[in-house]
């Protein structure tokens, strides 16, 4: 029997405001522990929560980012649990009436493009975080993180298969950082993501019995406990079983999920409004001055890369693939207009060398116009691209012009015809053996004659031109 | 001339004209307190020396001539408002040593107008309570009879009042917890509209039914506290950004122009004792007298009240509550090594019987499968009940009514029974529901000598037309002239 996932994805992206949700403490990340709080986020008796009006508005950047309808009227509710990291026993969420709903983004997967659907979009306040001593029997608590503005991002069961749910999750990624919202670092945890998973018999129309996937930490493991978790869903089914609906935490160690818990042990949260904060109220004056500084999105800008510069779809999904790297590729575009050299250069050197040096785009030590300007010589044929590439490299390292470098290393290519020819000529006399060869059929032989005059001018000769006397010496 | 019998205007009067001081009146009340608080029980905490530093600075700006609206005035403040550096217990034994490191925004407000803190007073632990015997810390006694209880939850800030051991007290109410001890102890409380005053600082018991309201000797003094405490706190987004008028320019004569309404369902309600009902009739001829226009009203949903407030009331408790749990501060059981352990003995141990049922019932309320049945129809019974104040304010400026239907009872008398504890709040706590103003003055005794009180309710933000309609109703009267021999 064939099997068909279905899979919804529960994300959690931390808002970058400067303060906490509900009160003015920095939400800064790293800080000694207990030093950014307050009586308001250690919920202390009498304190009361103040809305930041910032953490609206960058849930209203993301709604209208991800085509949802902006509630002019929503909700605050208590969730109420009892933890240690959570100061007031309860955390101020959204319930019966979220901020945004029925919103979707496209993804693409092998070349085919999908529509994903949002549930909702809500936001709510962040726990604190606990850490165990591992010698004694206590347990410390950092409240710095509690009160730090959290969105939920709920899709539609609309996923069909872990690459759709990796490409869903991108996007949305890529949408946060573009919108800048959310740095998404989701080693620090400002980006996680809970999975939901059933599957079901192709074809079928029923929903079979869901588990809940947790401490999903980076794309891979969504990925992997996404497979993980479909085998071992159909092996139960397949043996007869009845998969049960629970929550698993994922083991990137093991590569497994195991049971955390039971549907009998889920939480009931006792979700009611809060009284201490009125409906929040959004107008549609507030909607439309969000939309107009809302920048162009990822998806669009890939469209744009194709259609506007006739980018291959690759090409333009990676040069879209962040904000940073988009306004990058365009810069050099301005300066030195033939945009598929641009984005293989970007693809190929300078990808290559962020990723080895574990920079992004936006510390790139070579900056978009130096890079154009590199590109530039190699067009007017002043160096050849192979020389080109250790330019780029010496720029990587001291950050200087290429002309500069190329100036300074006397690394401008020879296109003196007499002073190649010269050189020919010697080269041919001292590989007669070759030359008959070659005049004997063995036509290969041009790579060697090639190879021999760069040799000799350092790699400074013209190949066009190399090529050209080559053969007409090779033919005399 | 005994100083502490002074009402805040007219201490006032005389610390303005200096011919006294604050540290002569405030040592006074300090006197007084000692005299009487082991018979009354009014005060958790006594703040002596701070109060008489306090009253020193009072009295050095009074000599600069930079008086403010409460300069020198000793006032007690019940210990659910949070006071900078000043134990604030609840009368919980969760929180028996927490001491905030902040001010109320009406501590605030109070300090910047000059008045003297002398203590914290006694209550129903967390407010729940009509009786203050629900206090973990002590028992408060009626000054009026001292085998009464002063009514609940703002018992101790009653019996301060009452007793003289302070000029004016601030309590809160949730459900009738100033207007009813006040009533019980033949004193003036108000619980102000909704929003009017900033609940910043004020240890939630219901959060969309709490307020903090003045308990004074008379209307005069109640406007003044008024004028202090009002207003927007941008710490409290449930606080309304409204203009607060001079409560004091109410008081004026006449009330020819004003329909008072009496609802014929208040008369119907359960164990509603004759002498009480008697009291109010005459006082509602007393209105009569003084030109006001008398209609029966209708509040159709009056008999819901009790229950859907027993609802949401918990409910909110039950969540408001949770952070006392041992982890931050308050009481730990040190005792328990596991979490779950330490949870239940820490809450088990902190929280008193009342607490604990009220925890109890609002988690129940709240629970998945039972919240539609309980808080969501409790929730559309309040929006009923304030249509049906809406309604009947069309043809009315104020609703009167009595404001508890028995004088205060024995102390123990209702205690193992918590519903007949909980019908005391029949007449109060539809106030608190619809979130208008109402407020509690003398109209009357019993037969035993026991206070009884008229509940003045009104129009939201309309405190200015119950200061009037009282302040008319104490000129034409003597009620609140006499005094608890103690």
């Amino acid at each position: 029997m064939e099997f068909e996932p279905v899979i919804g994805l529960e994300i959690h992206a931390q808002l970058k405001t400067n303060t906490k949700i509900f009160c003015g403490c920095s939400t800064s990340f790293g800080a000694p522990p207990n030093t950014h709080t307050c009586p308001v986020c250690l919920g202390m008796p009498g304190v009361l929560p103040v809305l930041n009006k910032k953490v609206v508005e960058y849930t209203i950047r993301m709604a209208i980012a991800t085509n949802c309808k902006v509630e002019r009227r929503s909700r605050w509710a208590r969730k109420n649990y009892f933890y240690p990291d959570l100061p007031k026993g309860y955390q101020i969420s959204q319930y019966e009436l979220p901020v945004a709903q029925f919103g979707y983004i496209d993804i693409e997967t092998d070349g085919s493009r999908k529509r994903i659907g949002i549930t909702r979009i809500h936001m709510e306040e962040d726990a604190g975080k606990l850490t165990h001593d591992p010698d004694r029997p206590f347990s410390m608590v950092d409240f710095n993180r509690t009160g730090v503005p959290l969105i939920e991002i709920v899709s539609e069961p609309d996923i069909r298969s872990p690459e759709e749910a990796g490409a869903y999750l991108r996007q949305l990624h890529s949408i946060v950082r573009y919108i800048g919202i959310s740095d998404g670092n989701m080693e620090e945890g400002s980006f996680r993501c809970d999975a939901n998973i059933s599957i079901r018999p192709k074809g079928a129309e029923r929903l079979g019995t869901r588990s809940e996937l947790k401490n999903l930490n980076s794309f891979k493991h969504v990925e992997k406990a996404l497979y993980y978790e479909i085998n071992r869903q159909k092996e139960i089914i397949i043996d007869g079983g009845r998969v049960v609906q629970e929550t698993r935490l994922w083991n990137p160690d093991k590569n497994i999920t195991t049971s955390m818990r039971s549907k009998e042990e889920a939480h009931d949260y006792r979700y009611f409004p809060d009284p201490d904060l009125l409906p929040l109220v959004v107008d549609n004056e507030w909607i439309d001055a969000l939309k107009k500084t809302l920048p162009e999105l990822p998806d669009r800008k890939k469209n744009r890369f194709i259609s506007e510069f006739n980018l291959p779809s690759s090409d333009a999904e990676i040069m879209s693939s962040s904000r940073e790297l988009a306004d990058y590729f365009e810069e050099c575009i301005k300066e030195f207009p033939k945009p598929k050299q641009v984005s293989n250069w970007i693809m190929g050197e300078l990808l290559g060398l962020l990723n080895a040096e574990g920079k992004t785009i936006d510390r790139s030590p070579i900056s978009s116009s130096n890079l154009a300007r590199l590109l530039k010589l190699i067009d007017k044929g002043i160096i050849s691209g192979k020389i080109a590439k250790t330019v780029f490299e010496d720029m990587a390292n001291t950050g200087r012009h290429p002309e500069e470098i190329v100036e300074k290393k006397g690394l401008v290519q020879v296109t003196d015809v007499s002073a190649i020819e010269e050189v020919v000529s010697q080269i041919l006399a001292d590989n007669l053996k070759e030359v008959e060869g070659y005049r004997k059929g063995k036509k290969k032989l041009i790579g060697f004659f090639v190879g021999q005059v760069m040799k000799e001018t350092k790699g400074k000769a013209n190949p066009k031109i190399v090529n050209e006397i080559l053969k007409d010496k090779l033919a005399e | 001339m005994n100083l502490h019998e002074l009402t805040i205007q007219k201490a006032l009067k005389l610390l303005k004209e200096k011919e006294i001081s604050s540290t002569d009146l405030t040592r006074a009340v300090l006197d007084r307190i000692d005299a009487v608080e082991e018979r009354v029980g009014a005060y958790i905490t006594i703040a002596g020396e701070t109060a008489m530093e306090q009253a020193m600075l009072a009295d050095r700006a009074i000599s600069t001539g930079n008086i403010s609206p409460l300069t020198g005035i000793p006032l007690a403040i019940k210990d659910l408002i949070c006071t900078e550096g000043l134990r604030t217990t609840c009368a919980s034994r969760i929180l028996e040593n927490f001491v905030p490191p902040y001010d109320a925004f009406v501590i605030k407000k109070l300090k910047k107008a000059g008045a003297v803190i002398v203590g914290k007073a006694n209550m129903d632990e967390f407010a729940m309570g009509s009786s203050t015997e629900n206090s973990s810390i002590k028992i408060t006694r009626n000054p009026w009879d001292l085998n009464r209880i002063p009514g609940g939850s703002s018992g101790g800030s009653a019996a301060a009042v009452a007793a003289d051991m302070c000029l004016g007290s601030l309590g809160s109410d949730t459900g009738g917890s100033i207007r009813q001890p006040a009533s019980l102890c033949g004193i003036v409380g108000m619980k102000p509209t909704y929003g009017r005053v900033s609940r910043f600082g004020l240890v939630a018991f219901a959060s969309s039914l709490d307020q903090i309201g003045p308990m004074t000797k008379d209307v005069t003094d109640c406007a003044v506290l008024m004028n202090v405490i009002s207003g927007f706190d941008p710490k409290d987004s449930t606080s309304v950004p409204e203009d607060v008028s001079d409560y004091t320019s109410f008081l004026k004569n006449g009330l020819s122009e004003i329909t008072v309404g009496i609802p014929k369902e208040y008369n119907a309600a359960e164990g509603l004792n004759p002498e009480v009902a008697d009291a109010v009739k005459d006082a509602v001829r007393v209105m009569e007298d003084l030109g006001a226009k008398c209609i029966e009203v209708s509040l159709p949903h009056t008999e819901y009240a009790v229950a859907a407030y027993y609802v949401i009331a918990p409910s909110e408790a039950s969540s408001n509550l949770a952070r006392y749990d041992g982890v931050k501060y308050g009481f730990r059981d040190k005792e328990k090594k596991s979490l779950i352990e330490m949870y239940r003995s820490t809450r088990s141990n902190g929280f008193g019987p009342e607490v604990q049922r009220r925890i109890i019932l609002g988690t129940y309320c709240l629970s998945a499968g039972y919240y539609d049945a309980y808080y969501r129809k409790a929730s559309r019974v309040r929006t009923l009940i304030m249509q049906d104040f809406d309604n009947a304010f069309k043809k009315c400026d104020v609703i009167l009514s009595p404001t508890t239907p028995t004088t205060a009872f024995r102390i123990g008398e209702k205690k193992d029974d918590p519903l007949a504890m909980y019908l005391s709040d029949i007449f109060t706590l539809s106030a608190n529901l619809a979130g208008i103003p109402g407020m509690s003055i003398p109209c009357g005794f019993s037969s035993a000598g026991l206070p009884i009180g008229l509940q003045i309710m009104g129009k939201h933000f309309d405190e200015g037309m119950l200061l009037k309609v009282a302040y008319n109703f104490e000129q034409a009267t003597n009620f609140h002239k006499q005094k608890a021999s103690i």
